[in-house]
């Protein structure tokens, strides 16, 4: 059986290319039909605010590239409820369908996954 | 036990020593590592063009040496490398530029080697990141 493997993205999109590189992970995983889930983190949760203006900065828009997830077959996914709280960010939508996790859920989250990765 | 070890910070960042100490300690403990994967900023460890005085650590050379000496599986991400400017010759001719930096022991591959060795491993241990 394949091993797990959870991705914990912690860069917001706008920061540099870690956010997107975190996120080619998961979906090279998904590609490969590996068991992959990914929990945003920190300022990871940036990653799924909506209305968002990549263009304004000369970037693409990293959310259409999020929304690949589930198509390549990604969708554990879940973004920690105190990393939206301390960003002012937890009476928003998620642009994606994520769960929302408080910190035991992350302890619990983690130590179902054979590997981590943190980006 | 086999490991699979990921460097994601530059070679002057504490992170990128403390895993090459780690993948050294890895081998004196008589362990396997299966794969190196250099991705994000760790891929400039693989650059043959940093140059470092001569009274501090060079850790591009010292990766080399390593990798080579003890003939290890190792692989750079090539959209990170492409993406910072870290080519081989195959990739400065395709996409024109001028100088090649990296060649031999690395090899230029996609991110599906970085989950190929963490399948194979039994420990993936990543350095660097936020």
């Amino acid at each position: 059986m394949s091993k797990s493997l959870l991705i914990i993205s912690r860069q917001a999109p706008w920061s540099g290319p870690g956010a997107r590189e975190a996120l080619d992970i998961a979906l090279a995983g998904g590609a490969f039909d590996l068991p992959i889930g990914m929990l945003f983190l920190d300022d990871g949760v940036f990653q799924l605010s909506g209305a968002q203006q990549p263009a304004s900065l000369q970037q693409k828009d990293l959310g259409a590239n999020l929304q690949a997830l589930p198509m390549f077959g990604v969708e554990a996914l879940y973004v920690a409820q105190r990393s939206l709280e301390e960003r002012g960010l937890q009476d928003h939508p998620e642009t994606l369908a994520v769960e929302r996790l408080d910190d035991a859920g992350l302890s619990a989250l983690i130590d179902r996954y054979d590997q981590v990765i943190t980006l | 036990m086999k490991f699979a070890i990921a460097l994601f910070s530059p070679p002057h960042a504490p992170s990128s020593r403390r895993a090459l100490r780690f993948a050294q300690a890895v081998l004196a403990g008589g362990h396997e590592i299966v794969r190196l994967f250099f991705y994000q900023d760790g891929v400039h460890s693989a650059s043959s063009n940093v140059v470092c005085a001569q009274d501090e650590v060079d850790l591009p050379r010292e990766w080399r040496e390593f990798v080579q000496t003890q003939q290890l599986d190792s692989v750079v991400c090539i959209a990170a490398a492409l993406r910072r400017g870290v080519l081989n010759d195959g990739e400065a001719q395709r996409y024109s530029r001028t100088a090649a930096n990296l060649d031999a022991p690395w090899e230029l591959s996609g991110l599906g080697q970085l989950h190929e060795a963490a399948q194979l491993a039994d420990r993936l241990v990543c350095f660097g990141g936020p």
